[in-house]
């Protein structure tokens, strides 16, 4: 069943002399794990953006085509209505954070919704744990470091537990072990409970193996769209400025020089070194 | 040349963010400076213009201490480029954004105008030149603070997280920049949990700890030992990850560059084919 269904959509900013989603078509399967990259600039924000219906109630602009998730129509719907489908996480964490402590950022989209005390209690803790912030609950959100920022508002998104979680560039200021907990635990929440997943990165090396459906845009439009397996080993895909994961790269390298390795695409290097220990193995 | 000598700082909140560090920068280094969030590296660069003062211990900068002169003298020879571009972007125009320091340290219009042009065309900025720059994406705010500092051509360059928000083409023109300003003997100093960037561009690594400096060393070293960026919260690069596992093999485990990779995997594989037939 698709949850997000956007036809012929084209944007353009208020005073912007160009649309920076120009004809763009997408569909995504509920439960799906959309992993979104391109060059920046490309428009992959600002697709975010429509999401919730942010672009156009909030961005105004100019919009054509139609835009419908979870069977809502965005463009007759307000951002509010939008809030318990989509849980959306931004690039820049200090935009999004505003509350006098972290737990209370945690819980206001909670309070909301009306949630009741115990219950909402319940969510809080939860998230805080799962974006291991529970130690910082009562601190100031502005006066945590910018990685830790991130995790606050991923974990007031989490609490939301929406249908469908958007993050745009989630852990960019997070140390990459903590990163990959983060995706990890978006993984989880994809896997256990059939939360559709959208993700915007450049950093393919870390997401492409949660992702099973790839959209690479460029100038506005997905240029391509299918499985990161067969997606990645496509020569074109290098040439628009996405970053192929050093473990694929290195597969196509030894391929190309005739080294016999498995047909089936690595996305990781947990993938590629299972292979290379079983072709090397005396 | 930029030397830090048993530095502490507390910030008011009386947090020791830095609790003893020491490190002699020369000129023309070239470091990448990792560590856990929170392990203090923001912090730690700071000092190395002024923008913090430590607590305890000293900060020259060309030999002069950073509490006896102001950040703006400091400014000149130590380019700084922050981890968050809002924090740095305040014109209505990406031009005007680049030429403002320039105007401050009072270079005549012409060189001006030619600091200008050259830093929108080298990070592909010209067709924005009129542009507000709070109307571009993340990634290209991040290169308008860079051409911003990068167009007055300080002797040190101070990067927080540049890499962050950048596709892979920009990344890459950005090492090659690096590369540029290190052959011209320039300072770069790089605060940055991109380890795939730190491997390809094979800098000398610091690594922070909990306020301390835990290692120091060349990349090809720091960067393959697991158990040293366990405890940075920092995971291998790729090529390191798939070597470490490829250890039963008996081949080398010290490898961070996808050609020397190549290499390695092609050569065992040819030998392996040889002992089949």
């Amino acid at each position: 069943m698709a949850i997000i269904n956007i036809s012929n959509l084209v944007y353009t900013y208020p005073g912007a002399s160009k649309p920076s989603i120009d004809g763009l078509s997408l569909t995504v399967e509920k439960g799906e794990f959309v992993l979104i990259t391109g060059p920046s600039g490309c428009g992959k924000t600002s697709l975010c953006r429509t999401f919730n219906g942010l672009i156009p109630h909030f961005y105004h602009g100019e919009l054509s085509g139609q835009i419908i998730v979870a069977e809502q129509d965005i463009i007759s719907k307000q951002t509010f209505d939008m809030a318990k489908h989509v849980g959306l996480v931004f690039q820049n964490p200090e935009n999004q954070l505003f509350a006098l402590s972290v737990e209370k950022d945690v819980a206001f989209g909670l309070e909301n919704l009306g949630m009741n005390r115990e219950e909402m209690r319940k969510r809080v803790d939860w998230a805080l744990n799962l974006a291991d912030i529970y130690n910082l609950r009562e601190r100031s959100p502005h006066e945590v470091s910018g990685g830790q920022q991130q995790r606050v508002a991923i974990a007031a998104v989490l609490a939301m537990q929406p249908e469908i979680i958007v993050l745009d560039e989630p852990t960019s200021f997070l140390d990459p072990l903590s990163a990959e907990r983060i995706f990890e635990v978006i993984y989880k929440l994809n896997q256990e409970q059939g939360i559709t997943v959208i993700l915007v990165e450049h950093r393919l090396d870390l997401t492409a193996k949660y992702a099973n459906h790839l959209v690479v845009m460029d100038k506005g439009k997905i240029c391509f769209e299918g499985n990161p397996r067969n997606l990645l080993c496509n020569e074109e895909i290098s040439h628009i400025g996405v970053g192929i994961p050093k473990a694929t790269l290195l597969y196509k390298k030894l391929k190309t020089a005739g080294f016999n390795v498995n047909q089936q695409t690595p996305l990781s290097s947990d993938e590629l070194a299972d292979q290379l220990l079983k072709a090397l193995k005396t | 040349m930029i030397t830090i000598d048993n530095v502490h700082y507390s910030y008011a909140s009386n947090i020791e963010a830095l609790k003893g560090v020491s490190l002699t920068i020369n000129d023309g280094d070239f470091i990448a400076i990792m560590g856990q969030n929170g392990a203090g590296k923001t912090t730690f660069i700071k000092h190395f213009n002024g923008l913090l003062k430590p607590t305890s211990g000293t900060v020259h900068v060309n030999g002069i201490e950073t509490t006896k002169t102001s950040v703006a003298t400091l400014a000149k020879n130590v380019g700084f480029v922050f981890q968050n571009p809002d924090n740095q972007l305040f014109s209505e125009t990406v031009e005007d954004e680049i030429a403002f320091a320039l105007k401050n340290f009072k270079y005549d219009k012409k060189t001006i105008e030619e600091q200008v042009t050259w830093a929108l065309d080298f990070f592909s900025l010209t067709q924005y030149r009129k542009t507000s720059p709070f109307l571009l994406s993340g990634g290209e705010r991040k290169r308008v603070a860079l051409a911003s500092v990068l167009a007055w051509n300080p002797d040190a360059l101070v990067l927080d997280e540049p890499t962050i928000g950048q596709d892979h083409e920009q990344k890459e023109k950005l090492r090659q920049f690096i590369i540029q300003l290190h052959a011209k003997k320039k300072t770069v100093i790089m605060v940055t949990h991109d380890v795939e960037f730190v491997a390809e561009c094979n800098p000398r690594v610091i690594l922070m700890r909990d306020g301390k400096i835990i290692a120091d060393g060349i990349a090809k070293n720091i960067l393959t030992n697991p158990t040293l960026l366990e405890e940075s919260s920092i995971v291998l690069p790729q090529i390191a990850q798939i070597f470490t596992k490829l250890y039963p093999l008996g081949l080398p485990t010290d490898i961070i560059d996808i050609t020397e990779a190549e290499t390695i995997l092609l050569a065992a594989n040819a030998k392996k084919q040889e002992q089949l037939t």
